[in-house]
Formats: C-alpha cells, structure tokens, sequence
C-alpha cells in the first residue's frame, strides 16, 4: 500500500509555547497574590475569587455554546479574567455583584467584540469599572484585615483614601506586605512583585510597560512632592502594571509601544489621584490607554530592514 | 542593532558521522531543473550510452545550469515529471550498468584568468548547494571585480538535523582553502569571511586550524540563534551591512558562497568531474539511522532511505531540507536534487500539525522577525486584499524563514501567508506597471 504522506508549506518544526501554556504561566503567578490575599483576609477571599473564576469560565463556555463558536474554555483566558476581576474587588461584596461583574467582563467585554484576541478593552478593568459604577457602595466599603470572619466588619479606609483624606497611614511594611484595606487582591506588593518577576523570567511579559508605567508614577510623585514609595505600593499600581497593562490583546506589542502604554497609564493615574475627585485612577488608566492602543501600535510599527537605496 | 531570531532545537544528531557512499541504484532520474532559472535542454535521447559526469542537460540562457548523468548506463526514458514544486519538468531517467565507468569528457579544466575560471564553474554544473540553488558562475560573473569587498562564507547550518555542511568542513577543510586560493588568485578577492554557528566546535577548530596558515580569512563564530544562515542575516552579521530590499550581496561589496559549493569548486578544479553526487543528512524521528551519506544525483528517495538502514517507523513527512523551511515531498519516488542537503523523515507524531487558534496579538511575531516585518498585519491586509497595504508593509522583503510561525502561540500560519501574500503583492505590481506603461506609450502618441 502506498503510503499517504502530510504535503504541507514550510515551517515544519512548531514551538512549544500555546495559548493554553501562557494563560497557565498568569495563572501560577497570580497564585501568591491569592495566598496573600487569604493570609490577610480570610475565607472569603477565596470564595470571591471561586465564584469569579467559575461564572467568567460559565458564561464563556454557554456563550459560545449558544453562538455556535468553537469553545475555547481550555485555553484558561477566562480563568485569568476571573481571578483578575477578583483581584480587583472587595472581599466583602456580595456574591450575586460577583457573578453580575463577571458575565459582564466575559459576555460584554470579550464575547461580543469576537473572543479571545479581538477585545480592544480588558475585561477584567472594564467590569470593574462597570461595577464601581454600579454598586459605589459596596464597591468601596473596604474592611480591616481578616475582620470579615467576626461578627462585626469594620471598615477601613484604602491607603490612597486615607491619604486623600489626610488620616493616618500604614506603615511601608504593611504596604508591601498587603495587611491594609483595600481590593482583596492588589494589597501585597510582595505576592504581586513575585508573580510579576516570574511572568519575567518564563518570558510571558516583557519589562517595558510595568517599568514604564512604575517609573512614571514614581517620577510625577517625586515632582508633584508625594511620597514615592507609599505612591507605588498602593492601590492598584502593581496588580495593574504587572497583570494589566501587560495583556496582549489590548496593549500594543512593540517595545516602543509598551513604553508609550505605560508612561499614559502612568500619567493618567497620577492625574486621577492626584487631581481627579477619585482616590486611584489605575483602572480608568488602563482602560484609555486600551483604546489609543491601536494608534500606538501604528505609530511605533517596526521598520522593515530594508537597507540603503538599490544601487 | 542586533536582528532577531529564535533558538530551536539543533538536533546536530550525525555531526560525528563522516558520510558514507550507499549503493547505486538500479534507475536515477534527473529533473532538467535543479537550480534557480530556465531549466536545462535534454541533449540525450531515449537508448543512448551514458557515462558518469557526461553532460545529458545543457544550460539554455544565462541563468541556467548543465546537468551531468551521475551514473554510466543507459537512457531509459526522457519525460516531463512533476517536481515537488509543482512545475512540470522535463526528466532523464538512466538505467544503471553499475559500473560507473567515468566519461572521457571529464578532464582537469585549464584556467588561466578571471573569465576560464567561471567557465569551469559553469562546466561543473554547480549550483548553490546551501539549497538555494541559485547557479554558482552567475554568481561569480561580477563584472567589476574591483566591487567585490569581501567574500563571505556561509557555513552558518542553521537548520536543525542537517550536518552535511559540517562535514564538508571537518572532512574536506582543505578544499575549502583551495577554494579560497582559487578566489584569492582569479577574483583578486583578498577577504574572506568564514561565518559559522557557534553549535559546531569540531568545524570551528578545524577551519581556525586552517586559516592560520593562510592571509585574508577570518572566521566568524555566530550565535545559534536561527536563521543565521540567511543571506542578509549572514551578511548584516558578519560585515554589518544591510542588503538594500531587491538587491543583492554585491550591493554592499559582498559575494555570499556555501562552503560546501566553495569546496566543490575547489575539488572540481582537480578532478574534473561535475556534480554528479551529493553528500546528504538523512535524519528525522522516523529514521533508523541517523547518518551523513554520499548519493548519486537523481536517487529516489526510497533508495536512499533504504540501503542507508530503513526506517524504524511509518513516515508520515518527508522533507527535502531542514524542518524550517525544507519543502514536503508527496511520495518516496522523488530524486535527490543537486541542492538537497537533507533528507528528514518525520514519524507521526513528529509530523503531527498542531492546532490552530485566535491571535492573541502577544506580538511574538513582529518581535522575532529578523527583519522586523510585521505578519499580523500582513495577514490582515491580505485577507483584505490591500496590496498597497502589503507593499507599505514590505511583505516582498520576507524570506521565508518560518521564526513568526515557529514562535506563535496560536500556530497562526503566518510564514504560509506571507507567501500567498508576496505573490498577491508581486501581481499588483506587475499589473501596476502594465497599466503605467500603457498609458505612457498612449500619452507618447
């Protein structure tokens, strides 16, 4: 019998690296935040981030089903939009705005503009955004650390809050280690720099946005006469510059580009917090930038190596 | 400015296997187009006696090349055939006597200057043997050698598996200094620059060992870092100037010559005999033996495999070339051409095509370009059918090295349409032209 052989075009060979492998690379370093953000706040920090994951990988998986799109669930993108969007809430808000956050980041944000890769916004930020709007007040009613077990929840301003508002502060120490108010997953610099350094070193992210968009805040903190550690280590700085900023659909690819991304989102959030009448201004910074990103990207294209004049 | 490029998996499995000669076999057929340009003239008729290295093909134009039986016997048929690219190409298929008896035609050439010495190259037949294919004498026929700045050598090998290159260096180095001496004597060329991956020690050792007793070589270790062994790359790497877009070596002062080819050369200029055979890697998942093997011009593949050891499992893939940018062939009837440098046999799972899913727009692509073109975009305007688009993009630029394939995540098959869009871009292009010179010649009237 003659043997069917595969005629395909060059390349033969493939890289190893998947769609499915760089989702699970966010996944592994999101994890310490997690942690973290059960040491600090308890139980319930975990059930948030659960209920997340599982309605993002829900509404992704039904979607799809009803549109008759191929499903793409394993790839685990809809995971990572579920543990960001939980990242970014309060640990005390109520199930059912969990659930309402999620579908919205999933359905809205991604699904309709075509799934995975075609989404001009993150979903996760853009939910966040929706719900700051819809549910202000649960939205921002931040609680003491580990307080949510006990009977009465006491409320706690976020650092950028009480800095706003001229109370007192916590300590650098207890910004770095997370153990202050704020949404359950942004509040330890440490779990998030851990993470942050592994996407670095397994090559998912590159350096240029979180340096960026860092260096900016650190530098207009410095001149507008801020404290500049207290500036980058709270809020949602890192989370966002680390994990956000660096989503590939809505960021441009070009080193060029990454740097322009960050210095926006780096001014826009010093603006926000500094001039605007909310206390962090990450989320919506993100967000604008999403959309100059197509502009971005054009205007820092890469150069076709094509020499001098043909002789 | 460093250019892209990607680390893959060398494979370098037969560099340690000095190439051994496989049987003759029974048939050779041999496609009257083995190089870049109009293909041979068959000068042979079916019945006819051939000897080895008698010329049964012969150059027709001046980007041609002659062809040479690389077995003694008889003419069993002359016939077109379609080759792997999907021309048809006229065929000689020789019936072998085994004997190899040598034809009285081969002699030592008589060189005496610049204009003998390329027409002994064009005598032997040698075309680039890096794969290209490209006709050596054409090469070589520069009209102002005064231009010629540097020679490099590309001994880059980039691609995985194959070694043939490799051997040349360790088995035959000095050849490849003979080659240089001719150069040095009948090209008045005075530098030459020996580029090789640094994933070849033994090479490496071998060619410094040789070029310290001689003037005017240089031996440039490259990083392993895929595709070194491009034209452009090589030469940006090596001399640190970029060849203009449609242009060529000469453009920056540098002649770009395979070592293997360099070495025949060399070899040809004391025996005579043309390129009748081809030191070839066989390797790949499927393949008993890895090896490096000695194959008469015109071998099936079949052949080859077979008296080289077999197989050890069902091919499912089988390349002539390395794995990045080596061309499938549709069945194991297919000769050994004079550019084929390898044979990899792929088993199944080797072979496997991976899925494909949606850009993710992580941007690998663009970033590991080595030219810094940018296939997202270039698919999209493809599919939008915006040939100015592509032309802005300088798709036309693109070599075809597969690194945006190889590296997407998504398997998005980007090399695959930047071909598709390269001809799209070389239609509009001719049509645009078409219609310019229409309407000058109506405004001339």
């Amino acid at each position: 019998m003659e043997t069917k052989l595969i005629s395909s075009v060059s390349p033969h060979f493939s890289g190893k690296r998947t769609t499915q492998k760089i989702m699970l690379d966010v996944i592994i370093a999101l994890i310490p935040a997690a942690v973290a953000s059960f040491i600090i706040f308890g139980w319930r920090s975990l059930l948030i981030i659960g209920v997340c994951v599982a309605s993002c990988v829900a509404s992704e998986f039904v979607f799809e089903k009803i549109c008759k799109r191929e499903n793409t669930v394993t790839d685990l993108s809809a995971v990572v939009t579920g543990m960001l969007l939980a990242y970014n809430l309060p640990v005390g808000i109520p199930v059912w705005q969990a659930v309402f956050g999620s579908v919205t980041a999933v359905i809205v944000v991604k699904q309709l503009f075509g799934g995975i890769g075609q989404n001009f916004a993150n979903p996760a930020i853009t939910a966040r955004i929706i719900m700051m709007t819809a549910f202000s007040g649960t939205m921002t009613s931040w609680v003491i650390p580990a307080s949510i077990d006990k009977v009465d929840v006491i409320s706690s301003a976020t650092p950028l809050v009480a800095s706003a508002k001229g109370e007192t502060l916590p300590s650098y120490l207890s910004l770095f280690l997370g153990t202050h108010g704020g949404c359950l997953g942004e509040t330890c610099a440490a779990a998030l720099l851990l993470g942050g350094l592994y996407l670095l070193l397994r090559g998912v992210i590159s350096w240029h946005t979180p340096v960026a968009f860092i260096a900016t805040v650190a530098i207009m903190s410095l001149i507008c006469g801020k404290d500049v550690l207290y500036q980058v280590l709270s809020g949602g700085l890192l989370l966002g510059a680390l994990f956000m900023a660096t989503d590939y659909s809505t960021t441009p690819q070009t080193k060029w580009g990454k740097i322009i991304f960050g210095i926006g989102c780096g001014l826009i959030t010093i603006m926000i917090r500094f001039w605007g009448s909310l206390p962090e201004g990450v989320s919506f910074s993100i967000l604008l930038m999403n959309i100059l990103t197509p502009y971005i990207s054009k205007l820092t294209r890469n150069k076709p190596l094509i020499g001098g004049a043909k002789k | 400015m460093r250019l892209h490029g990607i680390k893959i998996p060398h494979k370098k499995n037969t560099a340690d296997c000095a190439p051994v000669r496989i049987t003759i076999p029974e048939t050779v057929t041999i496609p009257m187009s083995m190089h870049i340009g109009k293909p041979a003239k068959v000068i042979v008729k079916k019945g006819d006696e051939v000897k080895v290295g008698q010329m049964i093909g012969q150059a027709d134009g001046f980007v041609s090349a002659n062809i040479h039986a690389s077995v003694s016997g008889t003419v069993q048929k002359v016939e077109e055939m379609v080759s792997s690219s999907g021309a048809r190409i006229p065929c000689v298929v020789i019936k072998s006597d085994g004997k190899q008896e040598i034809s009285d035609d081969v002699k030592k050439p008589e060189i005496t200057d610049f204009e003998s010495f390329v027409t002994a190259v064009k005598g032997s037949g040698v075309v680039g043997l890096g794969g290209a294919g490209f006709p050596s004498f054409v090469k070589l026929s520069v009209k102002d050698l005064a231009k010629v700045k540097h020679i490099v050598i590309n001994a880059a090998e980039c691609e995985p598996y194959i070694t043939s290159d490799t051997r040349t260096m360790i088995d035959k180095g000095e050849y490849v200094f003979k080659g240089i001496d001719a150069l040095k004597k009948y090209m008045k060329a005075e530098h030459f620059i020996i580029g090789i991956e640094s994933n070849k020690p033994e090479a490496i050792t071998k060619m410094k060992e040789l070029a310290s007793k001689t003037d005017g070589v240089d031996i440039h270790v490259l990083p392993s870092i895929y595709p070194q062994g491009g034209e452009k790359v090589l030469v940006y790497n090596t001399v640190k100037k970029i060849i203009p877009k449609g242009g060529l070596p000469l453009d920056v002062g540098v002649i770009v010559i395979n070592v293997t080819t360099l070495a025949f050369i060399a070899e040809y200029l004391e025996t005579g005999i043309p390129l009748v055979e081809k030191c070839i890697t066989l390797d790949g998942s499927a393949v008993k033996e890895p090896k490096n093997i000695i194959a008469p011009i015109g071998t099936s593949v079949a052949h080859l495999v077979k008296s080289a050891g077999g197989l050890k499992s069902e091919p499912a893939k089988i390349l002539y070339g390395g794995p990045m940018m080596g061309i499938a062939m549709p069945s194991m009837d297919e000769p050994v051409l004079k550019n084929t440098n390898a044979i990899i046999v792929m088993d199944k799972k080797e072979a496997a095509p991976m899925k494909t899913t949606a850009c993710i727009g992580c941007g690998a692509c663009l970033n590991h370009c080595p030219f810094r073109l940018d296939p997202r975009a270039i698919s999209r305007a493809y599919k939008l059918d915006d040939s100015e688009q592509l032309k802005e993009l300088c798709v036309d630029l693109c070599m075809e090295c597969g690194c945006c394939s190889y590296v997407c995540p998504a398997n998005r098959p980007l090399v695959q349409t930047n071909k598709l869009a390269k001809g799209k871009l070389r239609a509009y292009l001719t049509a645009q032209k078409a219609a310019e010179a229409a309407k000058s010649e109506k405004e001339g009237k």
